[in-house]
């Protein structure tokens, strides 16, 4: 049976990655590398990394990261962060990243989607959205939650599903840092809508989030980050009760 | 089998431009086991085991493949095949993506996904893999899971089966026929597992 996937997200700056990260026999913490191997012995089945760098030196020092990646872990990740042309995400599946994820650059371009898809293969391609509730309705979001578009989260998945995604990334921005729980309505209605994989993200703060996040939304995957990073949530400990509740797990 | 027959195979990995072999040398490279490239066809004479990789459309890597020169060299092996992924698909006699006619050594079919079985496509993520008694499977858990991303599938035939696993339909996760070797998921994304297998076939005679 295919498993229901956890997934830890790491935010990265100039190849280090940055938010406290809590585990005790860490020696670097900001070590991209060590603190990839950690999940991956500790059962994550997927990684995200997310890119936050603004200098210019960004894309190279990023290359080198994924390589360093890519060399150490045994299991798929994902790099997100400043994607905008196909030559950027040529060089991160060179250097042996599974999938990218774009955002903005999707939102301002969505024929990059299509590029991308038709270059690479729609399981290269993830398309994050960031989603926050105006006025009784969705509305695609950039910037981290600041920005608002005249997108429709559900028009714009469904959209972006068409033009080649092969996975959403659907994060809720009043859910996200609230620890209050994924937005189930949100997910489920979304979930309901396409036929392509869903990553349900903002909002875990408790183990019994990410067993209400499967139960009824019947989405595929469940990110977060302080969560597992301050050591809150164990990947084992999490796998072991998902199962508990007859949630298929890679235990 | 002891530590030195292993060391003595290396692994030629046919290189044909279907997709990044980043994550699979880093793997083999992981597990202590030595490779080189395969750019034509005296190269293949180089090594005791060979590696079809692949990733994307399985057309456009035929193709591609054809581009090689190597079609009819690979079709004469007798030494180990394996293939991954799209590299397993190209083993089979034709694929419904691109309608293509592919190497035909394997004499079943590769197939799209039905939506109608209320399933997502493309299958991606973490899946159950029920092998036979095969040595690519040695020391590999019972109902171990594999990394998949695919959405085309090869048809279960129990003749050439030596993996089943489920989604929507049952079909073939690994197949085997004489020395040639196949397997529809990435045994170098596949955690613990897959490390196993590249290991199982880096070792078989």
């Amino acid at each position: 049976m295919l498993s229901k996937r956890i997934i830890p997200c790491l935010d990265v700056k100039d190849g280090r990655t940055v938010k406290g990260v809590n585990f005790v026999d860490l020696r670097d913490a900001g070590d991209p590398v060590e603190l990839a191997a950690q999940y991956a012995q500790q059962g994550a089945d997927e990684l995200v990394f997310l890119d936050i760098t603004a200098t210019h030196e960004r894309r190279k020092t990023m290359i080198e990261m994924v390589k360093s990646v890519a060399r150490q872990l045994n299991i798929p990740f994902t790099i997100g962060g400043g994607i905008t042309e196909i030559a950027d995400a040529e060089a991160l599946l060179n250097a042996g990243a599974d999938k990218i994820s774009i955002n903005s650059a999707a939102v301002r371009n969505p024929k990059l989607i299509e590029e991308l898809a038709k270059a690479f293969g729609v399981q290269f391609v993830v398309v994050a959205v960031d989603t926050k509730h105006v006025d009784g309705k969705n509305w695609v979001h950039l910037n981290g939650g600041r920005l608002m578009t005249e997108l429709q989260t559900e028009t714009w998945i469904k959209q972006a599903e068409q033009l080649g995604a092969g996975e959403i990334l659907l994060t809720s921005m009043d859910h996200d840092g609230t620890k209050a729980g994924f937005d189930c309505n949100l997910l489920k209605k979304v979930n309901e809508s396409i036929n392509i994989p869903i990553i349900a993200s903002g909002g875990a703060g408790s183990m019994a989030h990410f067993t209400e996040v499967f139960q009824k939304t019947n989405v595929d995957a469940a990110l977060a980050a302080s969560v597992f990073h301050y050591g809150e949530i164990l990947i084992p400990d999490l796998k072991q009760e998902l199962s508990r509740h007859q949630i298929p797990v890679r235990i | 089998m002891n530590e030195n027959t292993t060391s003595n195979n290396t692994i030629g990995i046919v290189n044909y431009g279907a997709g990044n072999i980043f994550s699979l040398t880093a793997a083999l490279d992981r597990q202590g086991i030595s490779y080189g490239m395969v750019n034509n066809e005296a190269d293949l004479e180089k090594y005791s085991h060979i590696i079809i990789p692949g990733v994307g459309h399985a057309g456009a890597a035929m193709q591609k493949l054809q581009q090689t020169g190597l079609v009819e060299a690979i079709k004469a092996l007798t030494k180990p095949v394996l293939g991954i992924c799209v590299g397993m698909q190209l083993l089979t006699d034709h694929s419904e993506e691109g309608n293509a006619d592919l190497i035909g050594i394997v004499p079943i079919k590769t197939k799209l996904f039905d939506k109608a079985l209320g399933i997502k496509i493309p299958h991606m993520g973490w899946n159950n893999v029920n092998f036979t008694n095969n040595s690519l499977f040695t020391n590999v858990k019972p109902l171990a899971q594999f990394y998949f991303v695919h959405s085309y599938f090869i048809e279960y035939n129990p003749i050439f089966d030596i993996a089943s696993v489920t989604y929507g339909n049952k079909f073939s996760a690994a197949i085997q026929k004489n020395n040639f070797f196949g397997v529809q998921f990435h045994p170098e994304k596949s955690g613990e597992a897959g490390e196993q297998l590249l290991k199982n076939f880096s070792m078989i005679r």
